[in-house]
């Protein structure tokens, strides 16, 4: 990767559009000192520990049941991955898992963009009472864990019929105080209020200005606050663990957690195939999204 | 009028404040005073932030606020599960005062979240500052270090527990090898409570790791340039000046950790198998979590387990007040 050599810290002046994050990382990049061969050796240490779990999944997954429990365990990978992949897929319905996750993943993901954007935009450029004390409560809200809501809820889905059915799952999730806050600290930079200004005087309507100039301007932080919540709903656990049952309308994780408590019979093996179909395809998304991904996080956490 | 209600905002000042009121010269341009079209294109402009952040908090309040609530007034009762409530007063708290499990369970969450939480987050300071250095291959590295973050609590948990496995796990194997007999990882209370631990260090060092690093590359050169001048070594620029500059970060990180680490779950109850509700054989990492869902749906009783839940909103204001009164004697000390 290229990198510039400028290392004075320059005082730029302000440049709609462009991310400052970016423009930060560029003036401190010079001054680091070039990794010594320790480095290496750690960061490789790292490497493998990080990577290894993922890598014996996919060798137990393609063994035995038998296999995977004998001392020692098995290091290469073995001939029946695919078959344990037809067993998951049809006799343990981890194909219908996997689609019902993604239904509600895409669904909280795409919600929760939609109604971050609108709110951050809202908090950010809109001049409106109380906004600094919503913006507050907006943060302080993060830090409620599930476990304070879900027995009432609990009781509001079994009233309403909706126990074991996937909306149970995707509405409480459908905008996070985390994705306001996220958006609203991209816009206060990315978007200029002269932008906003001006598509006023014109008489544009705020849906307009919503169409033509936020989305427009938000689409790189919308992107990544999408993925960012797509993971987390992918692997969310605790609330759809009480809400869905294995045997019903289950995400991945609730039907892992059936697999894993031995509710069918437990052949390790088809348990860690069915680890790995929930797996993979987030292990796809961040190998070709990496360095978003990556972006995405700090610039979330920094900036708070 | 737009204005005022910019003029009333008071202590915080938005950050670029718009320089005109827009809504009177959209009304005069686009058709006259008094017009029906401006006073809906005023009631645009007046209303419109409103609805915008309408969606979370008209989901905030029924999903979150109203659930807090009636928990708590749940936990004032004796509840069964799908049955009406009868009220108890305190009784659920003094009972979870007099309940071994209960302060078990509490003595679990801390423990493991402090064995979970403490490494977790040097070894992220110490990756992050590898990770600081020229590197060839650095995207890699980034990327791999946060693959774990893409594996679920329970993909990740089943996982480990083969790893973890007392008697064919390929780590009580390598313990073999170094001469170190076999841990009994599931039954004995420390080991378990380690293994649980290294999963979630395992699953969230990484994402720390680039917090940090993003949080470092922020620190401005010069202190670095003054710090060698004055003959600091790359550790002493290290312990000196880098952790002093990334110390809100790393605030925010032990706060986030230690709220995850407040709600475990997930992998001491995947962990356990078909003990896992229990949180092992002998209650040896139940959690508060744990302790609470199977008060609430194994037993039944909901009124105890909301009892619970309160507890632990009591026990995260806690923690909180400790850290705000922590940050702000820090930045004291810094003299700003």
């Amino acid at each position: 990767m290229a990198r510039t050599l400028d290392t004075t810290p320059t005082v730029e002046p302000k440049t709609p559009g462009e991310r400052p994050a970016r423009r930060r990382f560029r003036q401190t990049a010079g001054r680091q000192h070039h990794a010594g061969p320790l480095t290496y050796v750690l960061l490789v240490a790292a490497t493998i520990v990080s990577l290894f779990p993922l890598y014996w999944n996919v060798v137990a997954a393609s063994h035995t049941g038998d296999r995977v429990v004998q001392a020692p365990a098995p290091l290469l990978p073995g001939s029946r991955l695919l078959d344990n992949l037809s067993f998951a897929w049809d006799q343990v319905d981890m194909g219908e898992a996997l689609i019902n996750t993604t239904v509600v993943a895409s669904l909280v993901a795409a919600s929760t963009v939609l109604f971050s954007t609108l709110a951050g935009f809202a908090f950010a450029k809109l001049p409106f009472k109380g906004r600094g004390m919503l913006l507050s409560l907006v943060v302080a809200t993060m830090t409620i864990p599930p476990q304070l809501s879900v027995i009432p809820l609990y009781q509001i889905i079994t009233d309403l019929g909706w126990f074991d059915q996937l909306q149970s799952v995707v509405l409480p999730s459908l905008v996070a105080a985390f994705g306001v806050f996220f958006m609203r600290q991209f816009l206060v930079e990315a978007l200029p209020v002269e932008l906003v200004e001006a598509a006023r005087m014109d008489g544009a309507h705020s849906l307009r200005v919503i169409w033509h100039v936020v989305f427009p301007v938000a689409r790189p932080a919308m992107a990544v606050l999408g993925m960012l919540v797509f993971v987390q709903a992918w692997n969310d656990f605790f609330w759809p663990f009480i809400a869905l049952t294995p045997d019903g309308n289950p995400t991945l994780q609730v039907a892992l957690a059936g697999l894993g408590a031995g509710n069918h019979t437990v052949d390790h093996a088809i348990v860690l195939t069915g680890a790995l179909i929930s797996t993979v395809p987030l292990l796809l998304v961040f190998a070709f999204l990496g360095k978003h991904i990556v972006g995405g996080i700090t610039a979330g956490a920094v900036k708070s | 009028m737009a204005t005022s209600v910019r003029a009333e905002q008071g202590g915080t000042p938005p950050p670029a404040a718009p320089p005109s009121p827009p809504a009177p010269r959209g009304r005069r341009r686009r058709s006259g005073p008094g017009g029906w079209r401006s006073t809906l294109y005023r009631w645009d402009v007046k209303a419109i932030p409103y609805v915008f952040i309408a969606p979370f908090f008209l989901t905030f309040a029924a999903f979150g606020l109203f659930p807090l609530i009636y928990t708590g007034y749940l936990s004032l009762n004796r509840v069964e599960l799908g049955g009406t409530a009868e009220w108890k007063g305190l009784e659920n708290y003094t009972d979870l005062a007099t309940s071994e499990f209960f302060w078990n369970a509490l003595l679990n969450t801390f423990t493991i979240g402090v064995i979970s939480t403490v490494p977790q987050l040097l070894m992220a300071l110490g990756l992050a500052h590898l990770l600081n250095y020229k590197l060839r291959g650095r995207g890699f590295f980034r990327v791999a270090i946060l693959a774990p973050y893409a594996t679920s609590i329970a993909a990740a948990t089943l996982v480990f527990a083969q790893l973890f496995n007392t008697d064919y796990g390929m780590i009580n194997t390598l313990l073999d090898w170094v001469g170190i007999g076999p841990i009994d990882w599931n039954n004995s209370k420390w080991p378990a409570q380690i293994a649980i631990s290294v999963i979630v260090t395992w699953r969230w060092t990484g994402y720390n790791a680039l917090i940090y690093l993003a949080a470092m590359q922020a620190v401005p050169q010069d202190l670095y340039e003054a710090a060698s001048l004055d003959g600091a070594s790359r550790w002493r620029q290290f312990i000196s000046v880098t952790i002093p500059s990334i110390r809100p970060t790393i605030f925010f990180t032990i706060i986030v950790s230690t709220i995850g680490a407040t709600q475990l779950f997930g992998e001491p109850m995947l962990f356990g198998g078909s003990v896992g509700i229990s949180g092992g054989s002998g209650h040896q990492f139940q959690t508060l979590s744990l302790l609470m869902y199977e008060k609430g749906w194994i037993t039944g009783a909901l009124g105890s387990a909301s009892a619970i839940a309160w507890v632990m909103l009591a026990l995260l204001l806690l923690l909180g007040g400790i850290q705000a009164l922590v940050s702000r004697r820090n930045r004291k000390k810094l003299g700003d």
